[in-house]
């Protein structure tokens, strides 16, 4: 992604092997997972790539930290339901296929209109600007019953006019291939946009704003682009869940959804390319089916979220690439046996944890009814099951501590090991 | 019963690992949040749900087998919830229920109708127990949605009727919540007060953004200023408590019509400020004579500490799915909703009748007024705050009906 | 008249405890550049620990004694949190404080659960101080005033009459040149951090009980407080006063106006559709989006903000 870092151009031949082969996995996916729920949830996690690659344009690319990025997701979502119910009137001669395009084209609007306020400043003072304009437009949403629905929001039909090629838009995979089709397409611009001078100035002003005056450009101008066009494919994300859903609502537009890409850019590691591509299928999948395991999913995503600020701040992407590095090297194995050391403070610490959390929770909500844990019903009235957890949080945190130094021994071996090869 | 033995025999066996109720066979999906800002609605509405079900399951069930609550937790949103139904169609559920928020009920709604004219050897029934939005009833209504809670018109209904009778509201001021509901309320409440009591005037209206305003007083000294004696507001949660408060602390004397006073942490929100100022209307309240919920709530309450039973509603609801399971011999769901409709059922406060036209339950309504408890009309406080709510008024079924413009596609 | 005065008097208070949330961050934010997401959780915090202590030991000691622990809970925040994200940079602090304020919440919902709690005004400050016209004036609002401006003379004497604040205005500044002098910045980040969380944990004891004690209190002020710095001006102490005096008195009288959007139109000689869902927009309707409005206009014309110094 950084541009002195050359990556390989977009045509080079081992590019084109490995977008068709994420083009192929993502044919054959829904012939793995074809019940509803499974189908539904791919759908969502394609949606939610577009929209955190397009984060990622402003945060990774830019150095742009946006806390209302929901707004362009939102709008486009809400132009493209209006659309299609005018369709749906017969008003239009537009095909379904390409609805997407009016989300994109009403993203782009909104981040002209909101780009040129906010992209006056950068750093702090950008945050907050995003963050009231989020503010204003959610607020704002909610006057509006005429153009934004109201509570209910504003719901449509996809299936309208005739089937094209056989394709109506009713049954929900053949929505999971529109996503698929325009998730890839999204893709491959948004990468294709790291390649153009655009890209490589967004990087420069991000990493030093004051050289790329020198150099003659005007970061505001580089900064409004960027935000113009991420807002742009945040309006196709929105376009693709309107139609997903085939219903609108003002939550679209909030502060959560805003909340939520920012999440999932950083969680998966906005230094990389594909990094919100991994923090938005985990995000999602998080999101959706730790909420239906317990209810403490919250205090969870917190937690995880907060570790990874501290303790992984390049995110899952920065892990990954440590380890592609050293097996490329084929030196991986020098790190792994280290691991097998964690895995037993790690067990411990993760269950003292989740069995304390659980408790808690518990006892919160009905503490004369056991907990039910995998199985096990616990009693959460007696001490035993809470000093228990304790226990094992406190020795894992003691062995974690103890075994850390050979992880991390093992990786300067190998990184020395690394070095020396590359330098003879 | 064909779900049972269908390929999802997998799906249900891993269910039953994590909810552990052997004997359960009719599963009710509840889908409301369980997470988040509105965490403490979606599971107190749980709660209630599961204490009922249980008296259900002891006293026989439902057409021979017993019934059981899944919850799905939607967050709130409308999106999520569309995705919690995918995973309950999944599942081989049949029923669902919810009741917060109106935009979710019109998600559920377009998608349950949807899938039951795909699938309909695998129809899904949705019975909701709080959504008020009164299109549900109206211009959206569904074969497949039944109601068991009057819907905001039909409050309004209810409240301006009060008024006919109460000479001493002269000068009304109407505040809401700016978004459907609030905008629905202040409609009704001008238009039905224009017809039943010409002579009231209504000194001022305004509306404000849901969930922002920290301090009403603001507010309140503009319905100082226009001298009103009573207000009407359909603002609930932290909208409502806030607006007491300042109230109390301006030293205003008006009386506050509300739709939501009465439970979920309000009233312990409003406290003192709240006695003899706010009145509220609804199904049931813990001080109705003849009270015949009144052991089934106080066990509620002795089991859940923080909680107070507060939808009686919800008790009418699953009994009168159970008995139109066993009249139908059937759970079915098309069957099921075949029984329920036209349904006359002795609920606890009186009878009930699930209007045929629209699928909306008539049943009585009360307004009652916030007050100090005193072991006599007042017999039990509310959330441990030393207030109750005393019953100024009974509504009958009948006079709660409004007429429907529901134009129903039957099966 | 009546409607003036009392609107004043309402718009002073509330913009007051504005301040007394926004002065903590607005220190933080110019010791150690970061924009504490986390600083209306520790208000939040402030009302709850409050609470519990007032259960246990009335009313008064709680005044002392919740914004002193709040205060240790943010040492020990920064100590083991938010110092090591400083490595990362702005960015991965602000996401820090980001993530903290959704554990907080989690954390408050789970210990005190998820309705309201009983947090009431003490009997003592329950009643009328005066009667404007027809209006009460509650005590409690007169305490909540006599609070807040005792914390701005403290804040004021502490700034510039001591050789902690001395340091702590000379970082508002030059906080490199504070550096070079040879001073322990960790350690006074420390204090500033635990210092600015304090107070407004201390706004979280007087408006808890004044307004509402429960988990959604945080996020209902949270964005109106990075408002009111913004618009006074980031790392402003003074700006954030000016700010939240203006933004409390004008949000209360832009309540209190009946103007339309097609009376405003009208002035400038614009005629608005009567039917359009834009021309029936009142005034009041807008009031509590004014300030986001005001953010925005300010940035616009005036980036620095109303007293700012930096430009960010």
């Amino acid at each position: 992604m950084n541009c002195d870092a050359s990556p390989p151009p977009l045509l080079h031949p081992r590019r084109l092997v490995s977008w068709g082969v994420l083009l192929a996995v993502l044919i054959v996916l829904p012939l793995l997972f074809s019940k509803g729920f499974a189908l539904s949830l791919l759908c969502q996690i394609g949606i939610m790539v577009i929209f955190a690659l397009s984060y990622n344009m402003l945060l990774g690319q830019t150095g742009l930290l946006s806390f209302g990025h929901a707004v362009y997701f939102g709008i486009g979502a809400f132009a493209t339901m209006h659309t299609l119910n005018l369709l749906g009137k017969g008003g239009l001669p537009l095909p379904v296929t390409l609805l997407p395009l009016v989300g994109g084209l009403a993203g782009l609007l909104a981040g002209v209109l909101f780009g040129y306020v906010s992209t006056k400043r950068a750093g702090t003072a950008f945050a907050m600007i995003s963050l009231g304009i989020g503010e204003l437009v959610a607020s704002a949403s909610l006057m509006f019953p005429a153009l934004f629905g109201g509570e209910g929001g504003i719901s449509g039909n996809r299936v309208v006019g005739g089937a094209v090629l056989g394709i109506s838009y009713g049954p929900q995979i053949e929505m999971y291939y529109l996503i698929v089709g325009w998730a890839f397409i999204s893709m491959l611009a948004m990468y294709a946009l790291t390649q153009t001078p655009l890209g490589c100035m967004a990087n420069a002003v991000r990493d030093n704003p004051e050289r790329v005056q020198f150099v003659g450009y005007d970061p505001q101008w580089v900064r409004f682009m960027m935000l113009v066009l991420s807002g742009g494919f945040a309006g196709i994300a929105g376009a693709l869940s309107a139609l997903n859903y085939e219903i609108v609502t003002a939550e679209t537009l909030g502060a959560q959804t805003s909340g939520a890409v920012l999440m999932m850019a950083f969680v998966g590691g906005v230094g990389w390319f594909h990094g919100p591509i991994i923090g938005a299928v985990l995000i999602t999948l998080l999101q959706i089916a730790l909420s239906g395991l317990t209810k403490a999913w919250l205090f969870y995503f917190g937690l995880f979220f907060l570790c990874i600020v501290l303790y992984l701040p390049g995110g899952i992407a920065s892990l990954l690439s440590m380890h592609q590095r050293l097996w490329k090297a084929r030196l991986l194995g020098w790190v792994l046996p280290s691991y097998v050391r964690l895995a037993l403070p790690l067990t411990l610490v993760a269950c003292g944890l989740i069995g304390l959390v659980e408790m808690a929770y518990q006892r919160a909500e009905a503490a004369e009814i056991p907990l039910r844990l995998l199985g096990a019903s616990i009693d959460v009235t007696l001490a035993t099951p809470w000093l228990g957890a304790l226990a094992a949080l406190c020795g894992g945190l003691v062995l974690l501590r103890a075994s850390w130094p050979a992880v991390t021994g093992a990786w300067r071996r190998a990184l020395l090991r690394l070095e020396s090869r590359e330098e003879t | 019963m064909s779900f049972r033995i269908s390929n999802m025999q997998l799906l249900a066996a891993l269910a039953l690992l994590f909810t552990g109720s052997a004997l359960a066979q009719v599963k009710i999906a509840y889908i409301d949040p369980l997470s988040g800002p509105f965490a403490n609605v979606g599971d107190a509405g749980l709660k209630q749900f599961k204490e009922i079900v249980e008296q259900v399951n002891q006293t026989g069930g439902a057409a021979g087998q017993k019934l059981e609550m899944v919850p799905f937790d939607n967050k709130g949103s409308p999106q999520e919830s569309l995705i919690n139904f995918k995973s309950v169609t999944d599942q081989g559920i049949r029923y669902i229920t919810q009741g917060n928020g109106s935009g979710v009920a019109h998600a559920l709604v377009d998608a349950v109708s949807k899938w039951n004219a795909r699938n309909p050897d695998k129809t899904v029934l949705f019975l909701n127990y709080a959504a008020v939005d009164p299109t549900l009833t109206n211009e959206k209504c569904s074969f497949w949605h039944f109601r068991f809670d009057a819907n905001s018109d039909m409050k309004m209904e209810a409240i301006t009727n009060f008024m006919e009778n109460d000479k001493k509201v002269k000068k009304v001021f109407i505040l809401g919540q700016d978004y459907a509901h609030g905008h629905a309320v202040a409609k009704a409440a001008k238009a039905m007060l224009a017809a039943k009591r010409p002579d009231v005037k209504i000194v001022g209206e305004d509306l404000h953004p849901i969930g922002r305003v920290k301090d009403f007083s603001p507010y309140v000294a503009k319905i100082k200023a226009a001298d009103a004696d009573t207000i009407i507001t359909g603002n609930w949660g932290n909208d409502l408590s806030l607006l007491v408060k300042a109230a109390k602390d301006a030293g205003l004397k008006a009386k506050f019509y509300t739709y939501y006073a009465g439970g979920l942490g309000t009233p312990t929100a409003m406290g003192a400020a709240g006695e003899g100022q706010v009145l509220q209307l609804t199904e049931w309240h813990m001080n109705v004579q003849p009270n015949k919920t009144e052991a089934f709530a106080l066990a509620f309450n002795k089991k859940y500490p923080d909680l107070d039973f507060y939808y009686l509603r919800v008790n009418t609801m699953v009994t009168m799915l159970a008995k139109a399971m066993n009249d139908a011999k059937s759970t079915d769901p098309t069957r099921v909703a075949r029984q329920l409709e036209d349904m006359h059922y002795q609920a606890d406060t009186g009878d009930v009748w699930m209007r045929k036209s629209d699928h909306q339950l008539i049943q009585p309504l009360y307004i009652s007024i916030f007050a100090k408890q005193d072991g006599k009309a007042v017999k039990h406080d509310i959330e441990h705050t030393g207030y109750g709510f005393k019953t100024l008024a009974s509504i009958s079924a009948r006079d709660t009906q409004l007429p429907t413009s529901c134009v129903m596609e039957r099966l | 008249m009546e409607f003036v005065l009392v609107s004043l008097l309402n718009g002073i208070t509330y913009g007051m405890l504005l301040f007394m949330l926004s002065s903590g961050l607005t220190l933080i934010f110019s010791m150690m550049g970061v924009l504490n997401f986390a600083h209306a959780s520790f208000y939040m915090l402030g009302a709850y620990f409050a609470y519990q202590v007032s259960v246990i030991l009335g009313f008064w000691p709680a005044l002392l004694v919740a914004p002193l622990l709040v205060g240790l809970c943010g040492v020990l925040i920064e100590r083991y949190g938010l110092r090591n994200a400083h490595k990362y940079g702005h960015v991965a602090e602000l996401l820090f404080t980001f993530g903290l304020s959704f554990l907080i919440e989690e954390i408050v919902r789970l210990v005190w659960g998820k309705a309201a709690v009983d947090y009431r005004i003490p009997e003592a400050l329950n009643g009328t101080l005066f009667t404007l016209f027809s209006s009460n004036f509650p005590i409690y609002k007169g305490f909540m005033m006599l609070v807040s401006v005792g914390m701005l003379l403290a804040l004021y004497a502490l700034l510039t009459r001591t050789r902690t604040g001395l340091i702590v205005q000379a970082a508002l500044s030059r906080p490199d040149m504070v550096e070079a002098l040879g001073h322990n910045v960790p350690r006074i980040f420390m204090l500033v951090f635990g210092g600015g969380v304090a107070l407004a944990a201390l706004a979280g004891v007087i408006g808890g009980n004044a307004f509402i004690t429960e988990p959604g209190m945080a996020a209902a002020v949270g964005t109106i407080v990075f408002v009111v710095v913004v618009v006074g001006g980031l790392g402003s102490l003074a700006g954030a006063f000016v700010a939240s005096l203006l933004i409390g008195i004008v949000q209360t009288f832009a309540v209190g106006l009946n103007v339309s959007i097609t009376d405003i139109a009208a002035l400038f000689g614009v005629e608005l559709q009567a039917s359009g869902a834009m021309a029936r927009l009142t005034l009041t309707q807008l009031a509590p989006i004014l300030p986001y409005l005001f953010m925005v206009a300010i940035l616009v014309f005036r980036p620095r903000g109303l007293m700012g110094a930096r430009e960010s």
